[in-house]
């Protein structure tokens, strides 16, 4: 036997979440900033940590620290980089990007945006971002997407970001159940009303680059693959350079930390794991 | 939307294989066979069911939703979805749904995000993400094996602008999809018990869960 909650109780949890749709609706992307200027500034010597040059079709992975900040810039040509990470000291934390676009509202990733772990903690802060052009809908290739897209060549020798992944994660002591669902930037899909997905290419350009500043202890992971829905029939990615930049304690109004509601609480939820 | 498609007649209550009544609020689990089809039925409408798959015989192998989305070029799940797996194969096929459309991009609830979106004094209450990790750990698996899931009967819009919201539920009383399953599989459900938003009209309501072997089709 089920009983039904009271209409007078339906229609109060209705209206506090009509309340917090309206605020998170109307306050972002409103209060966000412009795209970041291009081209990126260049960054002082004195403050860069590793430079990594991922040549197209490979991964690689870092850890980094707290406040440091990674430069992901196509200087290059266009690459789509798929990005995963774990928390370094607990690795059951990862990112989780249904929580990270659901709690923002919105798919649609760039300046000002951060990135949510598993756990209701922000993992990433998006400080700058040229191309706003990212999917967190539809991951990377695989061996089964390259040999259908590249068919007639060597498609399923080709690189693939599932596979770069399986190495990555297994080489950080990980196995492949712990991959989370990949972030791939520089990748313009959209979606239109019935669902379908679609590439813009006019949304990125080469030149384009985004900085993540970490908001934890983390491993981070990249693949260099050409996105599935690049229209590009030839395999073609060209190389990404990241950038790893020394940790500089955000101001108290940093844009990321205050632009919205959500982000303040996932900030506190970081604050208080920390203590 | 998706058409109406509708089941087999041949499929009755009573040679059904197994018959489910899912509380409200409450996880479960149940092993399907390959060639044997799930009918997963939202029995009072506007419940979301929070539902996820594993391989039964290797478990690393689950439910993948960018490979499912990828492979549909789509972002909602409905008839003829073909539901993927982390390696890439099909682990079950959609072939009757009589709602139209189901989420596959917003995730499951936690106490945790329920933090970040409604305020920490929304802590306390039972969330999906619990009732996942209470029923993969009966079989041994633990929270890194809740992965991003299918949100049955869940509305979720994804605006060009890249805008998502979640609306009110589309489905009536008595809804159902039914699933064709390609391999042995674990199912694993959290009836979900959010209240803090639409997804299941604010008052989350039994689901249940059927199983027809291969010949009742």
């Amino acid at each position: 036997m089920h009983i039904r909650r009271s209409p007078e109780e339906i229609a109060e949890n209705r209206a506090r979440y009509e309340e917090h749709q309206k605020k998170g609706l109307e306050f972002a992307p409103k209060a966000l900033p412009a795209k970041s200027e291009k081209p990126a500034p260049a960054i002082a010597d004195s403050t860069i940590l590793h430079r990594e040059v991922i040549p197209g079709g490979w991964y690689w992975s870092t850890r980094v620290r707290t406040n440091e900040v990674l430069r992901i810039a196509l200087d290059q040509g266009h690459s789509t980089v798929s990005v995963v990470a774990w928390n370094a000291v607990d690795t059951t934390e990862r990112m989780n990007l249904p929580d990270t676009v659901k709690v923002q509202w919105t798919t649609g990733l760039g300046k000002g945006r951060v990135i949510f772990s598993d756990m209701g903690k922000v993992m990433f802060s998006i400080v700058e971002d040229s191309s706003g052009a990212h999917d967190c809908l539809m991951g990377g290739s695989t061996a089964a997407s390259n040999a259908k897209k590249y068919a007639g060549a060597n498609g399923p020798a080709l690189r693939n970001t599932r596979d770069n992944l399986v190495l990555l994660t297994t080489k950080a002591g990980l196995d492949k159940r712990d991959i989370p669902a990949a972030l791939a930037l520089f990748a313009p899909v959209r979606v239109d009303a019935e669902g379908k997905f679609h590439w813009r290419p006019d949304l990125v350009a080469d030149g384009d680059y985004v900085e993540l500043r970490a908001e934890m202890d983390m491993i981070v992971g990249f693949s260099n693959c050409p996105h599935p829905l690049d229209p590009n029939p030839v395999y073609a990615p060209n190389p990404v350079t990241v950038t790893r930049i020394a940790a500089s304690a955000p101001a108290t109004d940093d844009l990321c930390r205050t632009a919205t509601a959500e982000a303040v609480r996932g900030f506190e939820n970081n604050a208080f794991a920390a203590i | 939307m998706n058409k109406f498609i509708q089941t087999s007649a041949n499929r009755t209550l009573s040679n059904a294989v197994q018959d489910h009544y899912i509380a409200a609020e409450a996880p479960f689990s149940t092993v399907i066979r390959a060639g044997q089809t799930v009918r997963i039925e939202d029995s009072y409408g506007q419940q979301a069911i929070d539902t996820l798959f594993y391989n039964a015989d290797d478990f690393s192998e689950r439910y993948s939703s960018q490979d499912t989305m990828r492979e549909q070029g789509a972002a909602y799940i409905s008839t003829g979805t073909r539901v993927i797996s982390n390696e890439g194969r099909v682990m079950l096929t959609m072939t009757a749904d009589t709602c139209g459309r189901h989420d596959t991009s917003a995730g499951a609830c936690s106490c945790e995000s329920n933090t970040v979106r409604f305020g920490h004094g929304v802590k306390y209450l039972h969330a999906c993400r619990d009732n996942f990790v209470i029923e993969v750990a009966k079989h041994g698996m633990s929270k890194r094996d809740v992965v991003p899931n299918i949100n049955l009967f869940m509305n979720v819009p994804i605006e060009p602008t890249g805008e998502m919201t979640i609306v009110d539920g589309i489905s009536a009383p008595g809804d159902y999809v039914e699933l064709k399953a390609e391999m042995d599989v674990l199912l694993v459900i959290s009836n979900c018990p959010q209240i803090n938003n639409p997804c299941n009209g604010f008052d989350p309501t039994p689901v249940r869960v059927l199983v027809w072997d291969g010949e009742a089709s």
